[in-house]
């Protein structure tokens, strides 16, 4: 079996003084789609900041092409290759659409994603390219987002939540984005409230519950309601 | 006509205080510092053109040229050394750490300059002026406020226009997102606190060849500052240079009143802009 491209081991993490995480063990392999559900506090946006950087862990705790990454910023994470698209978008309300998505290629990492692109996967970005980022609508932000954190080339991409808050249809467009994005070979690691959606565009996925991984398994021949055990806690 | 001179005087004064608030206004809208010793390292900064007249007999204009990069590197690395230590979620650890700098500025320049007064000598450029018919304008006042406008307008430039400025954007949006971007804010910080310093050093001088100048007038050019930032609007530079502009005009035509009227006028008129605009006559743009 290959290297897995980033795992963590015994992953702990807190959130203030809460402990969020606890010894958390994952993995996701390269040009993998690997889903994180499980509930409000089940500690999904405290993982993804936990790869990320922006929560800073010991060195082992999280490997990435076998390097130990645990405790480096965020900033130096960013240049390992690894990009977050945060919950609730957190774009940057004093830089236009064009400078959000310019300042995602800071670290300068070479690759297919730049400006064209990113305007051909939304077209409509490039309509509103002058505009202040946080006045377009919730949607047209999550496409931003998805954009600036494309605009780093990253080997592996972190969406958390990226449905939240949007409509349908709208969350719709945007995953029918995602397949164009990861044909490059680059792998994504989704948090999704919304189970069928994540089960149907990973390959893996992972339940979480109070910080601990409550099941795995293959997106695709996993049981509802084994989902819904490990989802809710509840036992049979 | 002397109210049309005190005018024009108060006018050209703003520049100078527009210098000394710039960098108050950089490094608060970058990292919402407030520098305490933001005065007295204007001070610091005339006794460095002072030394560098005195031992490489330049022209105390040139001496910029020494006193700039010297300024911009004191501040990268009290940046990077101390205040980025203090800044958090709470406003008081950094206005006690630069307000203990100040103090220990004040001294340290008291110990090695004493108390008397020094000035900068620039010779006949001190006494040159320009006839507009019955008026008649300082060459140096002239020239600061144009190295005002020059400085205020590049700082614009840059904020809007480069990488370093949209990295000093997003740095003062939200700093978390900014680190997911690559930056490191660290460094970040360190730049904009090297830049507001560079900006000290051309203020410092300024200062040094238009008066007197001794260790302990740091605070009273603090205070200037301050009220040339809030009169203008917190993070607008071009605010910045009225509100700089707006603070010599009360100030000149006060003295031109009462000569004893020059400071409380200056007080007065940034109180009423206080009081009817308490964000300032021209809050934040956006864009």
């Amino acid at each position: 079996m290959p290297e897995p491209l980033l795992s963590t081991s015994q992953l702990c993490a807190w959130y203030g003084d809460f402990q969020a995480l606890f010894d958390l063990d994952l993995m996701i392999n390269e040009g993998e789609i690997v889903a994180i559900i499980g509930a409000n506090g089940a500690g999904k946006t405290t993982l993804m900041h936990s790869i990320a950087g922006l929560s800073i862990n010991k060195p082992h705790q999280v490997i990435y092409r076998g390097r130990q990454i645990g405790a480096l910023r965020a900033d130096q994470v960013a240049f390992e290759g690894i990009a977050l698209v945060p919950e609730g978008r957190q774009l940057f309300a004093s830089l236009t659409v064009e400078e959000n998505l310019v300042i995602g290629a800071q670290t300068g990492r070479k690759g297919d994603w730049q400006l064209p692109t990113v305007y051909q996967l939304f077209p409509i970005l490039q309509e509103r390219r002058t505009t202040p980022a946080t006045e377009l609508s919730g949607g047209q932000q999550q496409m931003v987002a998805i954009g600036r954190a494309l605009m780093a080339n990253p080997d592996l991409i972190l969406l958390d939540e990226i449905s939240l808050g949007l409509a349908p249809v709208i969350i719709k467009t945007i995953y029918a984005a995602l397949p164009g994005i990861v044909e490059g070979g680059m792998s994504a690691m989704i948090v999704e409230q919304d189970i069928s959606k994540a089960l149907a565009v990973s390959s893996r996925f992972y339940c979480l519950q109070e910080g601990r991984v409550a099941l795995e398994g293959q997106s695709q021949t996993v049981q509802r309601d084994a989902i819904s055990r490990a989802y809710f806690g509840v036992q049979k | 006509m002397i109210w049309i001179n005190a005018l024009l005087q108060g006018i050209l004064l703003g520049g100078l205080y527009a210098l000394f608030a710039a960098g108050l206004s950089l490094i608060f809208g970058v990292m919402r510092l407030v520098n305490i010793a933001h005065g007295d390292l204007i001070v610091l900064a005339a006794y460095l053109g002072l030394s560098t007249t005195i031992v490489l007999g330049l022209h105390p204009l040139l001496a910029m040229i020494i006193v700039i990069p010297l300024m911009a590197l004191l501040g990268y690395i009290l940046q990077r050394g101390i205040l980025n230590q203090t800044l958090g979620d709470d406003l008081l650890p950094p206005l006690l750490v630069t307000f203990g700098l100040s103090v220990i500025i004040q001294n340290a320049l008291l110990e090695g300059y004493s108390a008397d007064p020094q000035k900068m000598n620039v010779g006949a450029l001190e006494t040159a002026s320009l006839s507009l018919g019955s008026l008649s304008l300082g060459v140096l006042p002239l020239l600061t406020f144009a190295i005002a406008v020059a400085v205020i307008g590049s700082l614009h430039w840059m904020f809007y226009h480069t990488a370093l400025g949209r990295a000093f954007r997003a740095v003062s949006d939200n700093q978390d997102i900014a680190q997911l971007m690559g930056l490191n804010k660290r460094h970040v910080f360190g730049i904009a606190m090297a830049l507001s310093l560079a900006i000290t050093g051309i203020a410092g001088i300024l200062l040094g060849v238009r008066t007197n100048f001794d260790p302990s007038i740091g605070g009273a050019r603090l205070i200037f500052g301050f009220e040339a930032v809030i009169i203008g609007g917190l993070g607008n530079l071009w605010g910045t240079l009225a509100g700089g502009v707006i603070l010599g005009v009360a100030q000149t035509i006060g003295a031109q009143i009462n000569p004893g009227w020059q400071l409380l006028a200056g007080h007065l008129a940034f109180l009423i802009v206080l009081a009817v605009r308490p964000r300032g006559l021209f809050p934040r743009m956006t864009g």
